[in-house]
Formats: structure tokens, sequence, C-alpha cells
């Protein structure tokens, strides 16, 4: 496998987010270089100063969205920023193909790290103003006035001082033999007519009546269907396969067992597994179901989730790898008036994207073409160049929307099955996986055990606080280095407390087991928000502290988290008398650059079941876009870490994933959904991403709302399991 | 094999499929009516929700066999004033995000509207709780009904 397949979500977010030094290169693609992958018409006489943006001698502009639109939006921002500064009405900005040979774009293809329009706002800005600025020299070259005498305004040229205008149609063909300014100007924020504004969803029209295509939709001439049996152990074999039956069934072609080499492992699944291909999925369905495979008895059999947590909490005791050291904890401990220990839990969870995973593959002799709804277009073609046994740029990605992401999508091991079946089978062919495979095979949010030891001084004031994670590992999942020894995505949110406390330890020992781990919405701060937040509480709690006043102490330092708390406080009346039953929690969390903090309320039942009524939230990602987008994504992040801190469980019985389906791995449904709220801190400051922020907060608000009704502290998620609260009623 | 004879958005079509083939797999392969989705297989979800004789079913737990003969209306053919009016408000409330589960939203929210013109929170709750988002969009479904419906939001949870 070629060494940047192996690029890190940490390289990637690097990457992402440095490219900003090197706009000029990173906003200019030669149009003709486009042309060589089948990008753009190229015809001279159009304007296509940069790989973004087109312009046609019918005024026509055509926009390059490099991302894949999984419903955060990503497509109308981009259309917005360079239709910002073009100076031309964003809702006709039509969208063109994404890049299909991701090695010949100009950056890396992938949507993840909440990084899609912080990594961009300028790159796309600069790619729009060069494109007006070339627009405004043609209409004065035309006029014979200085450029300065003109402006560009809703697609035309006109002239300050005169009566003259001209449709940006009518200037391409001479714009496009002028030369593209290397450094054009922006415009002020204070001119912005299109960002900050709530422009309609590009998206939105095809989304309900059923014409939105995603990789499930993907029809291809002479295409079969193939669905999968998967090892049921995590790195399973097969024994031995009979699959007379399932041969024989009607419309069934193939019966082919698919094992990997320990190269594609690092993008596949570890596991063998035996493919069934028909005619129609149904068939292939139904003939999978006859198989009889004899699973080879191998490690890790005996794996299951007691003991992880004994062996979680056998590390717990012993030093972790520092990964953040202010003051001498260790000392500090022995001489503080109160101490609190608590270990705090959270399990593995699946992802759950609505669209099951899913790809379709055609190789032939002298190229491939990949039509999937995917996260991760640059890893996509490189690991099907590598199973088909094609050069990189014989392998075309076709993006299609995708049924939810989530982290899940920024794997390919569903892109190297369909790869290699319409290999071996010498046809299209369409790979679904049914629900039970896309939460038995998932790559898992990883399970993490957390002690936690915090010190109080006379005045109830935190001025130690240890915490050692241990947990599930990433990168030992993925086969990367460790970077002096810590997992990043373990730490974050934990690492990076924000508290104004003295002494602070914090410890990390990352565990290499055979579940398989990914990216889950919001990484590290999933989990570690829940468990820092939570404990912040038994502090404040132990030191006779109202939770949001003690934070606004520790976070003077902290003006964006300051402000956001301030907000979603002041929003949700904290401190003022709730009606009967009813309880407040509240929590706050940075995480992808954005501030967000979040507060409940909540009821509880008899039985410890908890309600959660209302959610205000408070957000400060930097200069707003879109706001209609972000608070979509922030009530978005919350429901989706509401399901995981209400019900997300996957447990590992006998080397296998228990859960299979929405009945045992349960999600809030419309009966459960709260009221939310979403305010936006108006922010010059510097961008953060949307896409995830939203979920990190929900878990612990919710938490300390029980702590603060029940007096006893939520230390194990999710809150109900098996259908049974864990919530202790007094 | 067997030859079933559908009537699909109006239109009648035969098909070639096994008696046990859910109406959902015939629709989206057999007919090549791709809005229908598949998230669950099972019933649990709602993503795959159809109408049969103007009642919401879910596509994947109901056969061929059960839907022959009956009237089959899937998102490409909610043509309805009820339909439209909610397709309408889906747009003004910007509801969907990644869209996958919206078509089966849609069924379920036209078919509440044709039974009970003017739901109230409970009754949405009741009549959307089959139907997942993972994206989290309810509370701009609800708002959306409530448009579509004419009646007022009050988001009291």
């Amino acid at each position: 496998m070629p060494a940047d397949a192996r690029v890190s979500r940490r390289d990637f977010l690097k990457t992402g987010t440095t490219l900003g030094a090197g706009l000029t290169i990173a906003f200019y693609v030669p149009p003709r270089l486009l042309a060589r992958f089948g990008q753009t018409t190229a015809d001279p006489a159009d304007l296509a100063p940069n790989g973004w943006v087109h312009i046609g001698t019918d005024g026509v502009v055509t926009v390059t969205v490099d991302k894949s639109e999984m419903g955060q939006g990503v497509t109308t921002a981009y259309l917005m920023l360079i239709a910002e500064e073009l100076e031309v009405d964003p809702t006709t900005v039509r969208v063109g193909p994404t890049p299909e040979n991701p090695a010949g774009w100009t950056r890396r293809m992938g949507t993840g790290g909440s990084s899609s329009v912080r990594s961009s706002y300028d790159i796309l800005r600069k790619a729009g103003a060069a494109a007006r600025e070339m627009l405004v020299a043609a209409a004065a070259q035309q006029w014979g006035i200085s450029p300065d005498a003109c402006r560009a305004e809703r697609g035309m040229v006109i002239e300050t001082a005169g009566k003259r205008k001209i449709a940006y149609g009518r200037l391409v063909t001479r714009a496009a033999t002028l030369p593209v300014p290397a450094d054009p100007t922006l415009k002020d924020a204070k001119d912005f007519r299109v960002l900050g504004t709530r422009v309609r969803r590009f998206d939105t029209p095809v989304k309900v009546n059923g014409t939105a295509h995603f990789g499930i939709d993907v029809r291809v001439p002479g295409m079969l269907y193939a669905s999968i049996e998967r090892s049921p152990v995590f790195g399973g074999a097969a024994k031995h396969v009979d699959d007379t039956t399932a041969k024989s069934a009607p419309g069934v072609r193939h019966v082919t067992v698919l094992e990997w080499s320990p190269d594609d492992t690092k993008a596949a699944r570890m596991e063998t597994s035996v493919a069934v291909v028909a005619d129609r999925y149904w068939q292939a369905l139904t003939a999978r179901r006859t198989l009889g495979i004899d699973w080879a008895e191998r490690p890790p059999t005996s794996l299951d989730s007691p003991a992880i947590t004994a062996k979680f909490a056998g590390l717990a005791q012993q030093p972790g790898v520092r990964a953040r050291v202010e003051g001498d904890a260790a000392a500090a401990i022995a001489t503080v008036a109160k101490k609190v220990e608590a270990v705090y839990e959270v399990p593995y969870l699946a992802h759950a994207a609505m669209e099951p995973m899913n790809c379709t593959a055609s190789v032939r002799s002298d190229g491939c073409d990949v039509w999937v709804s995917t996260q991760n277009q640059s890893a996509t073609q490189r690991i099907a160049a590598q199973v088909a046994g094609l050069p990189v740029d014989r392998v075309r990605v076709h993006t299609t929307y995708l049924g939810g992401g989530f982290g899940r999508r920024s794997e390919t091991d569903f892109v190297a099955e369909a790869v290699r079946l319409s290999k071996e089978v010498g046809a299209p062919v369409q790979v679904i996986w049914t629900r039970e495979d896309d939460i038995r095979h998932d790559f898992y949010r990883p399970a993490t055990y957390n002690r936690l030891v915090g010190g109080l001084d006379a005045g109830g004031n935190p001025v130690v606080w240890t915490h050692h994670i241990v947990g599930a590992s990433i990168s030992l999942s993925k086969h990367q280095a460790l970077e002096n020894g810590i997992d990043g995505s373990l730490v974050e949110g934990a690492a990076n407390l924000p508290y104004a406390i003295p002494n602070i330890l914090v410890e990390q020992t990352a565990v290499d087991l055979p579940v398989p781990c990914g990216y889950w919405r919001s990484v590290g701060s999933s989990h570690n928000a829940y468990v820092t937040e939570s404990f912040f509480d038994e502090l404040a709690r132990a030191g006779g502290k109202d939770p949001y006043e003690l934070r606004r102490v520790l976070l003077r330092d902290q003006p964006r988290l300051l402000a956001v708390l301030d907000l979603a406080a002041d929003r949700a009346g904290w401190g003022k008398p709730l009606p009967e039953g009813r309880h407040r929690g509240i929590a706050v969390a940075e995480a992808f650059g954005s501030y967000v903090a979040e507060v409940v309320e909540i009821t509880l039942a008899d039985d410890g079941k908890c309600r959660v009524h209302r959610v205000v939230c408070a957000v400060d990602c930097g200069p707003t876009v879109n706001p209609d987008t972000i608070e979509a994504q922030m009530q978005g992040g919350i429901v989706y870490g509401l399901s995981a801190a209400l019900y997300g469980e996957i447990t590992i019985e006998g080397g296998r994933a228990r859960q299979g389906n929405f009945n045992d791995y349960p999600v809030v449904r419309m009966n459960e959904m709260p009221r939310i709220e979403v305010y936006i801190i108006p922010s010059t400051q510097k961008q953060g991403g949307i896409g995830e922020p939203g979920v990190p907060p929900i878990a612990p608000a919710v938490a300390n709302a029980i702590l603060s009704a029940t007096g006893s502290p939520v230390r194990q998620l999710p809150m109900v399991q098996n259908g049974r609260s864990r919530i202790a009623m007094k | 094999m067997s030859v079933y004879v559908l009537v699909v958005n109006g239109h009648r079509q035969s098909v070639d499929a096994s008696p046990d083939t859910p109406l959902l797999w015939v629709v989206r392969d057999n007919l090549n009516l791709t809005g229908t989705k598949f998230g669950c297989g099972v019933a649990l979800c709602g993503a795959c929700t159809v109408h049969l004789d103007g009642t919401p079913v879910r596509s994947c737990s109901t056969t061929v066999a059960q839907a022959a003969g009956k009237r089959i209306t899937t998102i490409e053919g909610l043509s309805s004033d009820v339909g439209h009016r909610l397709q309408d408000a889906w747009i003004a409330e910007e509801v969907p995000q990644c869209g996958y589960c919206q078509s089966g939203q849609l069924m379920s929210a036209a078919a509440l509207l044709t039974t009970n013109p003017k739901p109230s929170d409970a009754d949405i709750d009741q009549a959307m709780s089959g139907n997942i988002c993972r994206c989290g969009t309810y509370q701009r479904i609800r708002h959306a009904i409530h448009r579509a419906a004419g009646t007022e939001v009050t988001d009291a949870r």
C-alpha cells in the first residue's frame, strides 16, 4: 500500500487546517489539469481561472465541491463562499461533478474532522475573488477605463460613475485571456451580502421527492448485487464453506470466499467473508442465509466486555503515559482538604448511519469505476487501485450523496469488497450491507475506563485534577504509530481540560484489542467531555458550589467558553425555579475549534428513566457562513449524542458484537425529541467546525441534571441498558 | 419466480419475483424507484415506508405477494395535495440533512395528515416515532408537519 494511504486523521486535519499558508498553490488548480480528468468542458471561450469556479458564456457559474455532502450542508456553504466574492446570487450557482480522480486533485479528498469550511474559507473566497477581478478587468479593458472605476454586483460589472453595465457571460471570453491574479483582494466582512445569511440549502429539493441519489441508488448496466457473510468473530477465518444450496438458488451467479492479505487489512476488514453475487439483491441475501460456514475457532473468541473492563481496570492502577502535566498533582493531593475519587466507563459505539454501507464497483482490464457514498475519496481510490491491481489514476471515484457518515464512511472496507468482487466475477457489482452487517462489523467508537481523583481546598475550590484514560485505541487498531506513546484521539477533550486548576495530571493508556475502532462523530471528545464535565460537577457538589458559577470562575482565562457558558445559562434561565420534578444540568466543551455550552431540563420517571425536555445550546464557531446550517448541526449533534448517552452500547461477547439492529441498538425517536434552542455567538475569531462540536456536551449535561436530581453521579453509559435504567432513584 | 401485477403510483406494472420478496426490493430493483430506502430490513426504522391503499406500511416487511392488487404509492408518486404541502413545508423548514430517511418520513407524515388534518404534538409523536432519523431532524419534521397542517408550533415538551 502506498505510504500516504496511512495518513492518519491527525495528519489529515493538520493538512486541512494549514492550507492557509499555501493559498496561492492551494486555490489555483490549472484548468488544463482539470480538463485532463474530465471535470470541465475546458471551452477556451469560458472563464475557469482555477479548479473551483467555471463561468460559461451564458453566465452560468458552476462551482466544484470536493467534499462529501452527508447532510452537514457543505455544498451550500461552498457555493456561498464563492458567490460572496464573485458577487452572484448563490441560489443561481450550479454544482459541478465532484472530482473523480482524487490523486490529480489539488488536495487530499476526504471529509471529516469538522474541517470543510475552516480549511477552505479563504481558499474558496480567493477562488471567487480571482474570477471577479478578471471579469472586472475585462470590462474595464472593453470600456477603456481603469478597473478601479468599475465594480461587480449581482452577476454584472458596473461602471461606478456611469451607466454602463455588462453581464458576466458577455465578459468571460475576454476575461479568460487575462492573467489570473495571484493574490486577489477579499471583501471586507462588513460588505458581505451572502455569508451570515440563511441561504436555502442546495440539496433540499431532491431530498423531499426521492430523486437524491445515494450510493445504494447507483444503477450500472449489467450490475449484479452482492450480500456478504462476514466472520462474526473479529478477524475470524472460515474453515469450511458449504455453498451447495446457495449456488443453486435462483439468480445466484457466484459464491466467493474473500480473504484479505495483511496489506489489505489496513484498509479492508480483517475477517474472512463469503459473498453471494446474484441478479437481484433479495436473491443474494436469501441465498446467503443458506450458506453453511464452519468458522475456524481462533482468538479472539474468548474476548468479551467484562474481560475488557477487567483489563482496563488493571491498567488504570498502573501509571499511564502523561498527556498533560500542570503543577504537581501527586504532591498537592496530599495536602487537599477533600478528595473525590471516581471511575467512569463508556462503551463501544456503532455509527448506525441510516444508509447501510454499500459500494458499487466496475473493474475492467483498463480501469475501474467506483460509485460510493464515501467520506474518503483519496483512500477509496488507493484501496480500489490496490485491490484491482491497477495504477491509482486508472480508478475513477464517483461520489454520491451520503446517507449519513458520522466517521464510518471514512473507512474503505466496503470499497475493497466491491472492487474485489467485480474483479473476480467480471461484471459491475453492488455490495449492500444489511443493518446487522453494519452494526456488527463497524469500526467502533472506543470503549474507555477512566480513573479520576480530584482535590478541593478548604474553600471547596478544585486544586488537583488527575485523570487516567485507559481505552481502546483507534491508532493501534489502524496499525498507526502513537506519537510519544499518545493516541491523540483518545485524549482529545481531556488533555485540553479548560479549567484553571493549578495541579493537573492527565495520563493515557492506549490498548490494542481485536475490536476494530474508528472515528465516531466528535471522536475523543464524545467520551472525554462526558467524563470530565460530569466529574467536574461531582467536584462542584463536593465543594458546595453551583456548577455554573464554579465553571465561570475556572473558565476565567477561556473567554470563548465563558461566553457560550453565560449565554446558554442565561437563555436557559439557570438558577430560576423549574416546575416540580424538573432538573437542570450544564456542560461545556471545546471541540474542533468551536466552543459549545448546553443546558438541559430533564425529569426522571419512577423507574429511573430520564426524559430530556429542553436543550439550550450556545455555540461560538467563529465567522458564520450559514446560521441555519449551524443550528441544524447543533440540533443533529445533540440528538446523536443523546442517543448514545441514553441507549448506545456495543457489547462484545465471544469476540463478536452482540447488537445488530435498532431493537438492541436503540436511538432517540420523535416521541423522545426534546425542544432544542440554538444561540450563535457573533464572532470574528478563529473559525471552528460545526459537524461534531454539538455532540460532546449533551451526555454530561444530562448526567449533571441527574446528579442534581438524585445526588448520585452517572458514572457509566449508557443510562438505559437492555431497557432498564441504570439511574438509582432515591 | 412468479409474475405479479402491481399498481404503483397509478401505473399497472408486472414484475417477476419470488413471492417472499419484500415490496421494498421489487420497487427499488425491479421498478427502479429508488426513492424508497432500505434502512433496517425488519420494520424498525421506517425508511422504506410506502402507502398500500393509502395506509403506511414498511415495504421491507411487506411481501410482493401481499402488495399485489393493492394501490401502492411511493415517494415518487406522492402527488396528493397533502403530499405537496408537506414537501413545500419540508423545504421551508429546511428539514433534511443527509436526506436518506426523508422519503419514509414524508410518507408517514402524509398518511398522518390524510387521517388527521390538524395533529397535535402527541399525534405527531405517535405517528412519526416509527421513523428514525440519525441526523436528528425530528424538531424540524414536527415544525414542518404543523406548517403543512396550518397548526401552531408550541414546542411544549
